[in-house]
Protein backbone atom coordinates (compact mmCIF):
# COMPACT_ATOMS: atom_id res chain seq x y z
CA UNK A 1 0.00 0.00 0.00
CA UNK A 2 1.50 3.61 -0.92
CA UNK A 3 1.45 5.99 1.45
CA UNK A 4 -1.24 8.07 -0.52
CA UNK A 5 -3.40 5.23 0.16
CA UNK A 6 -2.66 4.96 4.23
CA UNK A 7 -6.06 7.36 4.40
CA UNK A 8 -7.95 4.14 4.50
CA UNK A 9 -6.68 2.93 7.70
CA UNK A 10 -8.24 6.33 9.32
CA UNK A 11 -11.56 6.03 7.29
CA UNK A 12 -12.26 2.31 8.26
CA UNK A 13 -11.80 2.90 11.63
CA UNK A 14 -14.56 5.56 13.34
CA UNK A 15 -12.75 5.66 16.68
CA UNK A 16 -9.53 6.48 15.14
CA UNK A 17 -11.14 8.89 12.74
CA UNK A 18 -13.11 10.56 15.71
CA UNK A 19 -9.72 10.84 17.56
CA UNK A 20 -7.61 12.45 14.44
CA UNK A 21 -10.24 14.78 13.47
CA UNK A 22 -10.35 16.27 17.27
CA UNK A 23 -6.65 16.54 16.92
CA UNK A 24 -6.73 18.63 13.55
CA UNK A 25 -9.21 20.93 15.17
CA UNK A 26 -7.09 21.27 18.38
CA UNK A 27 -3.94 22.15 16.17
CA UNK A 28 -5.95 24.78 14.27
CA UNK A 29 -7.35 26.41 17.25
CA UNK A 30 -4.29 26.47 18.99
CA UNK A 31 -2.64 28.20 16.08
CA UNK A 32 -5.58 30.47 15.65
CA UNK A 33 -6.65 31.69 19.49
CA UNK A 34 -4.02 30.63 21.80
CA UNK A 35 -1.40 33.28 19.89
CA UNK A 36 -4.29 36.46 20.95
CA UNK A 37 -3.85 35.69 25.10
CA UNK A 38 0.15 36.47 24.47
CA UNK A 39 0.80 37.97 21.48
CA UNK A 40 1.90 42.17 22.06
CA UNK A 41 0.56 43.17 18.91
CA UNK A 42 -2.76 41.53 19.30
CA UNK A 43 -3.15 44.00 22.49
CA UNK A 44 -2.38 47.32 21.69
CA UNK A 45 -1.57 49.81 24.38
CA UNK A 46 -3.63 52.82 24.12
CA UNK A 47 -3.18 55.45 26.60
CA UNK A 48 -7.06 56.55 27.08
CA UNK A 49 -8.92 54.13 27.26
CA UNK A 50 -11.27 53.41 30.70
CA UNK A 51 -13.68 50.73 32.43
CA UNK A 52 -16.98 52.48 31.68
CA UNK A 53 -18.33 54.63 34.50
CA UNK A 54 -21.62 52.67 36.35
CA UNK A 55 -24.42 55.07 34.30
CA UNK A 56 -22.41 54.42 31.17
CA UNK A 57 -22.61 50.24 32.00
CA UNK A 58 -26.05 50.27 32.49
CA UNK A 59 -27.02 52.63 29.52
CA UNK A 60 -24.71 49.94 27.82
CA UNK A 61 -26.73 47.02 29.14
CA UNK A 62 -29.97 49.02 27.82
CA UNK A 63 -27.93 49.27 24.58
CA UNK A 64 -27.72 45.53 24.21
CA UNK A 65 -31.47 44.25 25.46
CA UNK A 66 -32.69 46.95 22.90
CA UNK A 67 -30.60 45.20 20.06
CA UNK A 68 -29.18 48.29 19.04
CA UNK A 69 -26.26 46.07 17.75
CA UNK A 70 -28.57 44.39 15.13
CA UNK A 71 -28.55 47.74 13.07
CA UNK A 72 -25.58 49.33 14.63
CA UNK A 73 -22.07 48.26 14.98
CA UNK A 74 -19.06 50.03 16.55
CA UNK A 75 -16.63 49.07 14.30
CA UNK A 76 -14.95 51.98 12.13
CA UNK A 77 -12.65 49.63 9.40
CA UNK A 78 -9.41 51.02 8.77
CA UNK A 79 -10.79 51.74 4.68
CA UNK A 80 -10.46 55.39 3.79
CA UNK A 81 -14.57 55.75 3.11
CA UNK A 82 -15.09 54.89 6.80
CA UNK A 83 -12.40 57.16 8.41
CA UNK A 84 -13.74 60.21 6.65
CA UNK A 85 -17.79 59.42 7.76
CA UNK A 86 -16.88 58.29 11.42
CA UNK A 87 -13.82 59.46 12.14
CA UNK A 88 -10.35 57.35 12.97
CA UNK A 89 -10.49 54.17 12.51
CA UNK A 90 -11.56 51.64 15.66
CA UNK A 91 -8.60 50.50 17.93
CA UNK A 92 -9.02 46.54 19.55
CA UNK A 93 -8.08 48.98 22.85
CA UNK A 94 -11.26 50.82 22.57
CA UNK A 95 -13.34 47.69 22.71
CA UNK A 96 -10.73 46.29 25.96
CA UNK A 97 -13.81 46.42 28.16
CA UNK A 98 -16.91 45.57 26.19
CA UNK A 99 -18.43 42.36 27.26
CA UNK A 100 -19.68 41.65 25.06
CA UNK A 101 -17.57 44.19 22.05
CA UNK A 102 -20.21 45.36 20.27
CA UNK A 103 -18.37 44.86 16.81
CA UNK A 104 -20.30 44.31 13.34
CA UNK A 105 -20.67 44.47 9.77
CA UNK A 106 -24.24 44.60 9.82
CA UNK A 107 -25.17 48.02 9.40
CA UNK A 108 -29.05 49.31 8.90
CA UNK A 109 -27.85 52.11 10.19
CA UNK A 110 -25.16 54.06 11.11
CA UNK A 111 -21.63 52.70 12.98
CA UNK A 112 -21.75 54.45 15.92
CA UNK A 113 -18.03 53.89 17.41
CA UNK A 114 -17.71 57.53 17.81
CA UNK A 115 -21.03 59.00 18.45
CA UNK A 116 -19.77 60.59 21.58
CA UNK A 117 -19.79 64.02 22.02
CA UNK A 118 -21.27 64.17 18.01
CA UNK A 119 -24.55 65.40 18.90
CA UNK A 120 -26.26 67.01 21.92
CA UNK A 121 -27.83 65.03 24.49
CA UNK A 122 -31.33 67.24 23.38
CA UNK A 123 -30.53 65.86 19.90
CA UNK A 124 -30.43 62.22 21.84
CA UNK A 125 -33.69 62.75 23.19
CA UNK A 126 -35.37 63.81 20.55
CA UNK A 127 -34.18 61.39 18.29
CA UNK A 128 -34.21 58.13 20.62
CA UNK A 129 -37.65 59.57 21.26
CA UNK A 130 -39.19 59.83 17.71
CA UNK A 131 -36.07 59.33 15.27
CA UNK A 132 -38.31 60.91 12.44
CA UNK A 133 -38.79 64.30 14.18
CA UNK A 134 -34.66 65.18 13.46
CA UNK A 135 -34.55 62.21 10.19
CA UNK A 136 -37.51 62.44 8.47
CA UNK A 137 -35.62 59.37 6.33
CA UNK A 138 -35.01 57.71 8.96
CA UNK A 139 -36.68 53.67 9.55
CA UNK A 140 -35.69 53.72 13.27
CA UNK A 141 -38.10 52.33 15.68
CA UNK A 142 -39.05 54.67 18.34
CA UNK A 143 -37.78 54.56 22.04
CA UNK A 144 -39.44 56.94 23.73
CA UNK A 145 -40.60 54.83 26.30
CA UNK A 146 -36.91 54.82 27.55
CA UNK A 147 -37.44 57.95 29.19
CA UNK A 148 -40.58 57.19 30.91
CA UNK A 149 -39.02 54.18 32.76
CA UNK A 150 -37.09 55.54 35.69
CA UNK A 151 -33.81 53.15 36.85
CA UNK A 152 -32.46 52.85 40.02
CA UNK A 153 -28.68 51.79 41.17
CA UNK A 154 -30.18 48.51 42.29
CA UNK A 155 -27.24 45.93 41.50
CA UNK A 156 -25.07 48.30 40.37
CA UNK A 157 -22.25 47.37 42.61
CA UNK A 158 -22.92 43.30 41.47
CA UNK A 159 -22.88 44.52 38.24
CA UNK A 160 -19.25 46.01 38.24
CA UNK A 161 -18.24 42.74 40.34
CA UNK A 162 -19.36 40.85 37.75
CA UNK A 163 -17.17 42.75 34.78
CA UNK A 164 -14.33 42.95 37.36
CA UNK A 165 -14.72 38.96 37.09
CA UNK A 166 -14.02 38.84 33.43
CA UNK A 167 -11.39 41.05 33.65
CA UNK A 168 -12.33 44.63 33.97
CA UNK A 169 -10.07 46.33 36.14
CA UNK A 170 -12.83 48.25 38.68
CA UNK A 171 -10.44 48.69 41.72
CA UNK A 172 -12.45 48.22 45.39
CA UNK A 173 -13.31 52.10 45.45
CA UNK A 174 -15.19 52.46 42.15
CA UNK A 175 -17.77 49.51 43.09
CA UNK A 176 -17.63 50.73 46.67
CA UNK A 177 -18.28 54.24 45.24
CA UNK A 178 -20.76 53.02 41.83
CA UNK A 179 -24.09 54.09 43.49
CA UNK A 180 -22.95 57.77 43.93
CA UNK A 181 -21.31 57.81 40.66
CA UNK A 182 -23.92 56.22 39.42
CA UNK A 183 -26.60 59.01 40.70
CA UNK A 184 -23.64 61.80 40.41
CA UNK A 185 -23.13 61.62 36.58
CA UNK A 186 -26.61 62.37 35.93
CA UNK A 187 -26.98 65.72 38.00
CA UNK A 188 -24.89 68.46 37.18
CA UNK A 189 -25.49 69.82 40.75
CA UNK A 190 -23.88 67.17 42.95
CA UNK A 191 -20.56 66.98 43.56
CA UNK A 192 -18.72 64.84 40.56
CA UNK A 193 -15.59 65.38 41.05
CA UNK A 194 -15.00 61.89 42.98
CA UNK A 195 -16.83 60.45 39.82
CA UNK A 196 -14.69 62.03 37.31
CA UNK A 197 -11.52 61.65 38.62
CA UNK A 198 -12.65 57.90 38.53
CA UNK A 199 -13.64 58.13 35.23
CA UNK A 200 -11.75 60.80 33.22
CA UNK A 201 -13.78 62.44 30.90
CA UNK A 202 -17.06 61.20 30.97
CA UNK A 203 -19.68 63.66 30.45
CA UNK A 204 -21.91 64.85 33.40
CA UNK A 205 -25.42 66.07 32.56
CA UNK A 206 -28.76 65.75 33.10
CA UNK A 207 -29.39 63.80 29.75
CA UNK A 208 -32.95 63.74 29.54
CA UNK A 209 -33.71 67.36 30.97
CA UNK A 210 -36.26 65.59 33.53
CA UNK A 211 -36.35 65.54 37.32
CA UNK A 212 -35.66 61.85 37.74
CA UNK A 213 -33.53 59.27 36.62
CA UNK A 214 -34.83 57.39 33.08
CA UNK A 215 -32.79 54.75 31.17
CA UNK A 216 -32.50 57.15 28.87
CA UNK A 217 -30.12 59.26 31.26
CA UNK A 218 -28.17 56.20 31.18
CA UNK A 219 -28.27 55.49 27.31
CA UNK A 220 -27.11 58.92 26.54
CA UNK A 221 -24.09 58.63 28.94
CA UNK A 222 -23.39 55.66 27.28
CA UNK A 223 -23.37 57.14 23.71
CA UNK A 224 -21.42 60.20 24.45
CA UNK A 225 -18.70 58.50 26.03
CA UNK A 226 -18.57 55.82 22.40
CA UNK A 227 -15.16 56.75 20.52
CA UNK A 228 -14.11 59.74 23.08
CA UNK A 229 -11.67 57.61 25.11
CA UNK A 230 -8.52 58.39 22.94
CA UNK A 231 -7.25 61.49 21.90
CA UNK A 232 -6.22 60.63 18.68
CA UNK A 233 -4.34 64.41 18.10
CA UNK A 234 -1.45 62.00 20.15
CA UNK A 235 -2.19 58.86 18.81
CA UNK A 236 0.14 57.40 16.25
CA UNK A 237 -0.95 54.27 15.16
CA UNK A 238 1.55 51.93 14.65
CA UNK A 239 1.43 50.94 10.94
CA UNK A 240 2.94 47.52 11.68
CA UNK A 241 -0.01 46.21 13.76
CA UNK B 1 -13.28 -7.33 5.72
CA UNK B 2 -12.63 -9.44 2.63
CA UNK B 3 -10.03 -7.46 0.08
CA UNK B 4 -11.56 -5.58 -2.80
CA UNK B 5 -11.75 -7.36 -6.33
CA UNK B 6 -12.73 -5.76 -9.57
CA UNK B 7 -15.65 -5.12 -10.59
CA UNK B 8 -16.77 -6.57 -13.70
CA UNK B 9 -18.54 -4.23 -15.23
CA UNK B 10 -16.91 -0.66 -14.77
CA UNK B 11 -13.48 -2.13 -14.51
CA UNK B 12 -12.87 -0.07 -11.16
CA UNK B 13 -11.90 -1.88 -7.74
CA UNK B 14 -14.49 -2.33 -5.21
CA UNK B 15 -13.70 -1.03 -1.34
CA UNK B 16 -14.91 -4.82 -0.21
CA UNK B 17 -17.92 -3.47 1.81
CA UNK B 18 -20.72 -5.86 0.82
CA UNK B 19 -24.29 -5.38 2.10
CA UNK B 20 -26.57 -7.74 1.61
CA UNK B 21 -24.21 -8.50 -2.00
CA UNK B 22 -24.42 -5.38 -3.00
CA UNK B 23 -20.60 -4.37 -3.02
CA UNK B 24 -19.41 -0.55 -2.98
CA UNK B 25 -16.96 1.16 -6.01
CA UNK B 26 -13.62 1.84 -5.18
CA UNK B 27 -14.15 4.97 -7.79
CA UNK B 28 -10.82 7.31 -7.35
CA UNK B 29 -11.75 11.07 -7.04
CA UNK B 30 -12.02 12.97 -10.40
CA UNK B 31 -8.63 14.35 -11.37
CA UNK B 32 -9.16 17.96 -11.62
CA UNK B 33 -10.74 17.89 -8.14
CA UNK B 34 -7.60 15.79 -6.84
CA UNK B 35 -5.40 18.86 -8.63
CA UNK B 36 -7.49 21.55 -7.47
CA UNK B 37 -6.87 20.68 -3.91
CA UNK B 38 -3.12 20.37 -4.49
CA UNK B 39 -3.40 23.61 -5.91
CA UNK B 40 -4.79 25.28 -2.88
CA UNK B 41 -2.29 23.74 -0.32
CA UNK B 42 0.52 24.77 -2.62
CA UNK B 43 -1.34 28.00 -2.66
CA UNK B 44 -1.99 28.41 1.57
CA UNK B 45 2.00 27.95 1.57
CA UNK B 46 2.85 30.76 -0.28
CA UNK B 47 -0.44 32.69 0.66
CA UNK B 48 1.11 32.72 4.13
CA UNK B 49 5.14 33.26 3.00
CA UNK B 50 3.67 36.79 0.80
CA UNK B 51 1.07 37.89 3.75
CA UNK B 52 1.60 38.19 7.40
CA UNK B 53 0.51 34.57 8.76
CA UNK B 54 1.74 32.76 11.25
CA UNK B 55 1.91 33.66 14.92
CA UNK B 56 5.87 33.67 16.62
CA UNK B 57 6.75 34.56 19.75
CA UNK B 58 6.36 38.18 19.50
CA UNK B 59 4.01 39.02 16.57
CA UNK B 60 3.13 37.46 13.53
CA UNK B 61 5.01 36.81 10.37
CA UNK B 62 5.07 40.21 8.42
CA UNK B 63 5.15 38.39 4.88
CA UNK B 64 7.41 39.42 1.99
CA UNK B 65 5.03 41.77 0.56
CA UNK B 66 4.68 43.89 3.42
CA UNK B 67 1.22 43.92 3.78
CA UNK B 68 -0.29 46.17 6.43
CA UNK B 69 -3.92 47.25 6.65
CA UNK B 70 -3.33 50.26 8.61
CA UNK B 71 -0.12 51.35 5.91
CA UNK B 72 -2.88 50.99 3.19
CA UNK B 73 -5.42 52.78 4.42
CA UNK B 74 -2.95 55.69 5.62
CA UNK B 75 -1.74 56.00 1.68
CA UNK B 76 -4.88 56.12 0.34
CA UNK B 77 -6.00 58.99 2.37
CA UNK B 78 -2.53 60.37 1.63
CA UNK B 79 -2.96 59.90 -2.41
CA UNK B 80 -6.36 61.23 -2.26
CA UNK B 81 -5.29 64.20 -0.52
CA UNK B 82 -2.86 64.91 -2.73
CA UNK B 83 -5.20 65.07 -5.66
CA UNK B 84 -6.96 67.66 -4.36
CA UNK B 85 -3.64 69.47 -2.76
CA UNK B 86 -3.61 72.45 -4.94
CA UNK B 87 -7.46 73.23 -4.46
CA UNK B 88 -7.02 72.40 -0.28
CA UNK B 89 -3.92 74.65 -0.01
CA UNK B 90 -5.94 77.51 -1.85
CA UNK B 91 -8.72 77.39 0.46
CA UNK B 92 -6.38 77.37 3.40
CA UNK B 93 -4.66 80.57 2.30
CA UNK B 94 -7.86 82.24 0.89
CA UNK B 95 -9.28 84.87 3.39
CA UNK B 96 -13.30 83.42 4.11
CA UNK B 97 -14.53 86.70 3.04
CA UNK B 98 -13.91 86.65 -0.12
CA UNK B 99 -13.72 82.89 -1.01
CA UNK B 100 -17.20 83.30 -3.29
CA UNK B 101 -15.48 85.56 -5.40
CA UNK B 102 -13.21 83.21 -6.73
CA UNK B 103 -15.28 80.97 -8.38
CA UNK B 104 -13.47 77.98 -9.14
CA UNK B 105 -12.66 77.58 -5.79
CA UNK B 106 -15.82 78.17 -4.20
CA UNK B 107 -17.15 75.40 -6.07
CA UNK B 108 -14.73 73.38 -4.56
CA UNK B 109 -15.23 74.51 -1.23
CA UNK B 110 -19.24 74.20 -1.55
CA UNK B 111 -18.92 70.66 -2.98
CA UNK B 112 -16.69 69.48 -0.52
CA UNK B 113 -18.99 71.33 2.35
CA UNK B 114 -22.16 69.92 0.98
CA UNK B 115 -20.49 66.21 1.60
CA UNK B 116 -19.27 67.07 5.12
CA UNK B 117 -22.18 68.50 5.84
CA UNK B 118 -24.66 65.03 4.89
CA UNK B 119 -22.12 63.43 6.90
CA UNK B 120 -21.90 65.48 9.67
CA UNK B 121 -24.55 67.85 9.99
CA UNK B 122 -27.93 66.72 7.97
CA UNK B 123 -28.69 64.54 11.58
CA UNK B 124 -29.88 67.76 13.18
CA UNK B 125 -30.13 70.09 10.13
CA UNK B 126 -31.85 67.67 8.26
CA UNK B 127 -30.06 66.49 4.93
CA UNK B 128 -31.98 69.30 2.72
CA UNK B 129 -30.42 72.10 5.71
CA UNK B 130 -34.24 72.93 6.15
CA UNK B 131 -33.53 72.27 9.72
CA UNK B 132 -36.25 70.65 12.75
CA UNK B 133 -37.51 71.68 15.77
CA UNK B 134 -35.18 72.91 17.82
CA UNK B 135 -32.32 72.95 14.90
CA UNK B 136 -32.45 75.97 12.52
CA UNK B 137 -33.37 76.04 9.10
CA UNK B 138 -30.23 76.80 7.44
CA UNK B 139 -31.79 77.90 4.27
CA UNK B 140 -33.48 81.20 5.05
CA UNK B 141 -31.99 84.16 6.02
CA UNK B 142 -32.97 84.24 9.52
CA UNK B 143 -29.79 83.95 11.81
CA UNK B 144 -29.46 83.55 15.22
CA UNK B 145 -25.99 84.47 15.77
CA UNK B 146 -24.80 86.22 12.62
CA UNK B 147 -24.94 84.47 8.74
CA UNK B 148 -22.02 86.31 7.22
CA UNK B 149 -18.85 83.77 6.63
CA UNK B 150 -17.13 84.85 8.97
CA UNK B 151 -20.00 84.04 11.71
CA UNK B 152 -20.91 80.92 10.18
CA UNK B 153 -17.09 79.38 10.60
CA UNK B 154 -16.90 80.34 14.16
CA UNK B 155 -20.42 78.83 14.87
CA UNK B 156 -18.99 75.54 13.25
CA UNK B 157 -15.73 75.88 14.56
CA UNK B 158 -16.61 76.63 18.61
CA UNK B 159 -20.17 75.33 18.69
CA UNK B 160 -23.07 76.99 20.42
CA UNK B 161 -23.80 76.39 24.67
CA UNK B 162 -21.61 73.33 24.52
CA UNK B 163 -18.71 72.21 26.91
CA UNK B 164 -16.18 71.33 24.55
CA UNK B 165 -15.24 74.11 23.49
CA UNK B 166 -14.62 77.64 25.91
CA UNK B 167 -14.72 79.59 22.90
CA UNK B 168 -18.71 78.26 22.20
CA UNK B 169 -21.22 80.69 21.67
CA UNK B 170 -23.24 80.89 24.93
CA UNK B 171 -26.06 82.84 26.22
CA UNK B 172 -29.06 81.22 28.48
CA UNK B 173 -32.29 82.76 28.75
CA UNK B 174 -34.07 82.63 31.95
CA UNK B 175 -37.01 79.99 32.69
CA UNK B 176 -39.31 82.62 33.67
CA UNK B 177 -41.56 80.62 35.02
CA UNK B 178 -40.40 81.04 38.33
CA UNK B 179 -40.15 84.68 37.86
CA UNK B 180 -43.20 85.55 36.50
CA UNK B 181 -46.85 85.21 37.67
CA UNK B 182 -49.11 82.75 35.35
CA UNK B 183 -51.83 85.68 34.28
CA UNK B 184 -47.97 87.73 33.07
CA UNK B 185 -46.93 84.93 31.29
CA UNK B 186 -50.47 84.72 29.45
CA UNK B 187 -50.06 88.42 28.39
CA UNK B 188 -46.29 88.37 26.92
CA UNK B 189 -46.70 85.31 24.93
CA UNK B 190 -49.84 87.07 23.75
CA UNK B 191 -47.44 90.41 23.29
CA UNK B 192 -44.82 88.05 21.01
CA UNK B 193 -47.66 86.50 18.99
CA UNK B 194 -48.95 90.21 18.26
CA UNK B 195 -45.76 90.82 16.92
CA UNK B 196 -46.08 88.62 14.10
CA UNK B 197 -49.52 87.47 13.76
CA UNK B 198 -52.49 89.53 12.79
CA UNK B 199 -54.98 87.86 15.67
CA UNK B 200 -54.10 88.47 19.22
CA UNK B 201 -56.09 89.61 22.32
CA UNK B 202 -55.23 93.25 21.82
CA UNK B 203 -55.76 94.15 25.66
CA UNK B 204 -54.32 91.66 27.05
CA UNK B 205 -51.17 92.04 23.93
CA UNK B 206 -51.21 96.13 25.77
CA UNK B 207 -50.15 94.31 29.28
CA UNK B 208 -47.68 92.36 27.46
CA UNK B 209 -45.57 94.78 26.44
CA UNK B 210 -45.05 96.07 29.45
CA UNK B 211 -44.05 92.21 30.86
CA UNK B 212 -42.00 92.23 27.81
CA UNK B 213 -40.06 95.53 28.56
CA UNK B 214 -39.29 95.08 31.97
CA UNK B 215 -38.15 91.27 31.48
CA UNK B 216 -37.17 90.14 27.83
CA UNK B 217 -36.09 93.27 25.94
CA UNK B 218 -32.87 93.35 27.06
CA UNK B 219 -31.95 90.27 25.02
CA UNK B 220 -34.53 89.91 22.27
CA UNK B 221 -34.61 94.59 21.49
CA UNK B 222 -37.54 96.71 22.59
CA UNK B 223 -38.99 95.95 19.56
CA UNK B 224 -38.39 92.13 19.67
CA UNK B 225 -36.28 92.04 16.40
CA UNK B 226 -33.41 89.80 18.70
CA UNK B 227 -29.94 90.42 19.18
CA UNK B 228 -27.89 88.40 17.37
CA UNK B 229 -25.06 88.76 19.82
CA UNK B 230 -26.64 86.94 22.43
CA UNK B 231 -27.85 84.43 20.04
CA UNK B 232 -31.76 86.04 20.80
CA UNK B 233 -33.90 85.19 18.50
CA UNK B 234 -35.91 87.91 16.20
CA UNK B 235 -39.91 87.27 17.40
CA UNK B 236 -41.31 89.32 15.00
CA UNK B 237 -40.41 87.73 11.82
CA UNK B 238 -42.72 84.60 12.15
CA UNK B 239 -39.77 82.21 12.24
CA UNK B 240 -39.97 79.59 15.09
CA UNK B 241 -37.19 77.43 16.12
CA UNK B 242 -39.52 75.53 18.46
CA UNK B 243 -43.47 77.16 17.36
CA UNK B 244 -45.59 80.38 17.48
CA UNK B 245 -48.70 78.60 18.66
CA UNK B 246 -48.92 80.05 22.28
CA UNK B 247 -48.93 76.31 23.72
CA UNK B 248 -45.68 76.29 22.93
CA UNK B 249 -44.29 79.94 23.25
CA UNK B 250 -45.91 79.31 27.00
CA UNK B 251 -43.29 76.48 27.61
CA UNK B 252 -40.63 78.27 26.19
CA UNK B 253 -41.22 81.39 28.50
CA UNK B 254 -41.58 79.45 31.76
CA UNK B 255 -38.79 76.76 31.03
CA UNK B 256 -36.34 78.62 28.41
CA UNK B 257 -34.53 76.94 25.80
CA UNK B 258 -30.79 75.56 25.38
CA UNK B 259 -30.08 74.36 22.04
CA UNK B 260 -26.77 72.89 22.01
CA UNK B 261 -24.61 72.66 18.83
CA UNK B 262 -21.26 70.73 19.00
CA UNK B 263 -17.52 72.17 18.30
CA UNK B 264 -16.88 70.59 15.16
CA UNK B 265 -13.13 72.52 15.20
CA UNK B 266 -11.59 69.75 17.17
CA UNK B 267 -13.56 66.86 14.80
CA UNK B 268 -13.28 68.19 11.54
CA UNK B 269 -10.08 69.36 9.51
CA UNK B 270 -9.51 73.17 9.20
CA UNK B 271 -10.41 72.30 5.00
CA UNK B 272 -13.78 70.91 5.91
CA UNK B 273 -14.35 73.44 8.93
CA UNK B 274 -14.22 76.41 5.55
CA UNK B 275 -15.45 73.96 2.96
CA UNK B 276 -18.60 73.58 5.43
CA UNK B 277 -18.94 77.01 6.54
CA UNK B 278 -18.71 78.01 2.67
CA UNK B 279 -21.43 75.15 1.77
CA UNK B 280 -24.14 76.82 4.51
CA UNK B 281 -23.14 80.26 3.41
CA UNK B 282 -24.07 79.40 -0.16
CA UNK B 283 -27.44 77.45 0.46
CA UNK B 284 -29.12 81.40 -0.11
CA UNK B 285 -29.29 82.75 3.26
CA UNK B 286 -25.47 83.94 3.29
CA UNK B 287 -24.73 87.66 3.87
Amino acid sequence: MAFIDKHAILEKSPTLLLVASLLVVTVGGIVEIAPLFWLENTIEEVEGVRPYSPLELTGRDIYVREGCYVCHSQMIRPMRDEVERYGHYSLAAESMYDHPFQWGSKRTGPDVARVGGRYSDAWHVDHLSDPQSVVPESIMPKYAFLKDTPIEPTHIEALLKTHRFVGVPYSDEQIEEARADFRAQADPDSDYDGMLERYPGAAVANFDSQPELTEMDALIAYLQVLGTMVDFSTFTPDASR
Amino acid sequence: MSKGKTDEVTGTDTTGHSWDGIEELNTPLPRWWLWTLYLCIIWAILYSIAYPAWPMVSGATKGLLGWSTRANVAADITAHEGKNADLVTALLATDMDVLPASADLNRYAVARGGAVFRANCSQCHGSGAAGAKGYPNLLDDDWLWGGDMAEIEYTVRHGIRNEQDDDARYSQMPAFGEMLEKDEITAVVEHVVSLSNAEFDAKLAETGATVFADNCSACHGETGLGDRAQGAPNLADAIWLYGGDRKTLTDTVKNARFGVMPAWGPRLTEADVRAVSAYVHSLGGGE
